[in-house]
């Protein structure tokens, strides 16, 4: 038995609908329609291990001491971001209270087996580099850490061994070095060269782009992974841009805020492993997060993202 | 050599600024939220030590006044020390951990400066009083900056808890005690020097959040050392 026909008014209403979603902004189409995909991911070179194009830094966004509503604040964060699909969480002893306030979101996790811990060793003590991770151990409540990086370059001469000597005890999984803004290129090249590092983090989005002269070629030349710090020059890209209406380009990658802009600029490119922006709002979050769906920009817009940026 | 100065020359001083500003004036909520009605006797406190010796007098103030005026700047210091700095500031920059032994310091210095009898004398010259009741006032009306920067009341910096309003009222007091040993002139500049130093590094830290409120103690710092200056060219 066939179903009945509807009412004349209820198929005008449909039809009505219908051209209004055919009508919808193409952003807004594409976000719903990416909205639930997983999150993009790229290789680790040396593994082969897939890691999702977004991740979470704590700079700043995380310090927030013994403050009960801060903590809570952060946990949602947290919550939201592996709700999202997101994985790499990074941090580091130089970011204050980040890191406990990063263990005990963990902790009321239950640890997710997502998790992929990315830390790091700043000190200027070489012996103190042991002592130092493993209280950053016990703070992030973890077994071991998926990855440990010498942060700035910091006694990478003596830390670098250490951690190397880690990896192969099995008491991590991967070693890496960073630099941020900029500094010391040549000397993280001379290190990408010479020594068996899995990652590489680096400074790199629409304005600061030094590392697509020579890192980024390297790091994919050497198989080794890139992350990607201050997308947004820690907010200031997105103030001076948030003003300014979106160029047209952007609804054909999917993006609504500039922060997604940003954010596919820097993952687009294809040395580049993952991006790791930091926020403490969760509607940030998740606004960052969807930079991992939906269509990338290829190399030509690419090119027309940086120079429209630039001209702004 | 030249890379290594160029990378340290790269840095800013937003590059060494580890928390945000909304987690920087939340300190002052939460310590006020834990301690009240304690940092509002704090603040009659220190008025009171302020009154003590810089009112309008035809003779000196009583010894035993100046004497509890200065115990009362010690507790100031010694409790801003502990229960600002080093329970609430420096779980998120370590600096505070150790200013807060530094303001441990400055309150033992001002103790034995409140107990040891004829250590001080009440200094009279008309321009440091008012120097000191303009630094005093200052001190006195740091409360009012929250409201004013849009913050909420909670978020008042009050003299004997909060580190910006307790420098500026100890410099104030300072100004208008003239040493009379050895040991006291020491220990005053002891007091002095941290106090100056603390107001340079506020109005950095300040500063670098963007913040107009970094006008005070810089203004604070200034005053003091022009009517600390003045005094020694005399």
């Amino acid at each position: 038995m066939n179903p009945p026909a509807p009412p004349p008014r209820r198929a005008a209403l449909q039809a009505l609908a219908a051209w209004a979603c055919s009508a919808a902004a193409p952003a807004a189409l594409a976000a719903q329609a990416a909205a639930g995909e997983a999150p993009l991911t790229r290789p680790i070179p040396s593994s082969g291990e897939q890691l999702p194009v977004i991740g979470l830094g704590s700079w700043i966004t995380f310090n927030v001491g013994t403050d009960r509503a801060g903590r809570d604040a952060s946990f949602e964060v947290v919550r939201a971001f592996f709700e999202e699909g997101g994985r790499l969480i990074d941090s580091s002893p130089m970011y204050g209270s980040s890191q406990p306030v990063i263990g005990e979101a963990l902790a009321r996790l239950r640890h997710p087996a997502a998790l992929f811990s990315a830390e790091k060793v700043w000190t200027g003590d070489a012996a103190g580099g042991p002592r130092q991770i493993e209280a950053t151990r016990r703070h992030w409540g973890v077994q071991r850490f998926d990855l440990m990086q010498v942060h700035n370059l910091l006694a990478w001469q003596q830390h670098l061994p250490m951690l190397l000597e880690m990896k192969a005890a099995g008491r991590l999984r991967y070693v890496g070095i960073t630099t941020s803004e900029g500094r010391r290129h040549a000397e993280i090249e001379r290190v990408m060269r010479e020594a068996p590092i899995d990652f590489v983090q680096l400074s790199y989005n629409l304005l600061d782009r030094e590392a697509e002269q020579r890192l980024l070629p390297l790091a994919a030349e050497r198989r080794i992974a890139v992350i990607v710090n201050r997308p947004f020059r820690e907010g200031a890209l997105l103030r001076a841009l948030a003003r300014r209406p979106l160029p047209g380009w952007a609804a054909e990658i999917g993006c609504s805020h500039w922060a997604q802009v940003a954010l596919k600029f820097a993952v687009s490119h294809p040395a580049v492993t993952c991006a790791i922006p930091a926020t403490s709002q969760v509607a940030h979050l998740r606004q960052n997060m969807a930079a991992a769906r939906g269509p990338m920009p290829d190399a030509a817009l690419r090119r027309r993202m940086a120079e429209a940026v630039a001209a702004l | 050599m030249s890379e290594w100065w160029s990378t340290w020359l790269s840095y800013r001083p937003g590059d060494f600024l580890m928390f945000a500003p909304r987690t920087y004036w939340r300190l002052f909520e939460l310590v006020n939220t834990a301690w009240w009605p304690a940092p509002l006797a704090a603040w009659a406190a220190g008025a009171a030590a302020l009154w003590a010796h810089t009112r309008r007098r035809a003779a000196a103030p009583p010894a035993w006044a100046g004497r509890a005026a200065l115990a009362v700047l010690a507790l100031a210091w010694a409790c801003t020390g502990s229960l600002f700095l080093w329970q609430r500031f420096a779980p998120i920059h370590w600096v505070a951990g150790w200013w807060a032994g530094l303001f441990g310091a400055a309150a033992l210095m001002l103790l034995a400066l409140a107990l040891r009898r004829g250590a001080w004398v009440p200094e009279s010259a008309r321009g440091r009083l008012r120097v000191a009741r303009a630094l005093g006032l200052a001190a006195l009306l740091m409360p009012l900056l929250a409201p004013a920067a849009g913050r909420p009341w909670a978020q008042a910096e009050l003299f004997g808890i909060a580190p910006d309003p307790t420098a500026l009222l100890t410099l104030a007091v300072l100004l208008v005690l003239r040493p009379q040993a050895l040991w006291a002139r020491w220990s005053m500049r002891g007091v002095w020097t941290l106090a100056i130093a603390w107001c340079l590094q506020s109005a950095a830290t300040l500063a670098t959040m963007e913040a107009w409120e970094a006008a005070v103690p810089a203004l604070g710092a200034a005053a003091a050392l022009w009517a600390l200056g003045s005094r020694r060219s005399r």
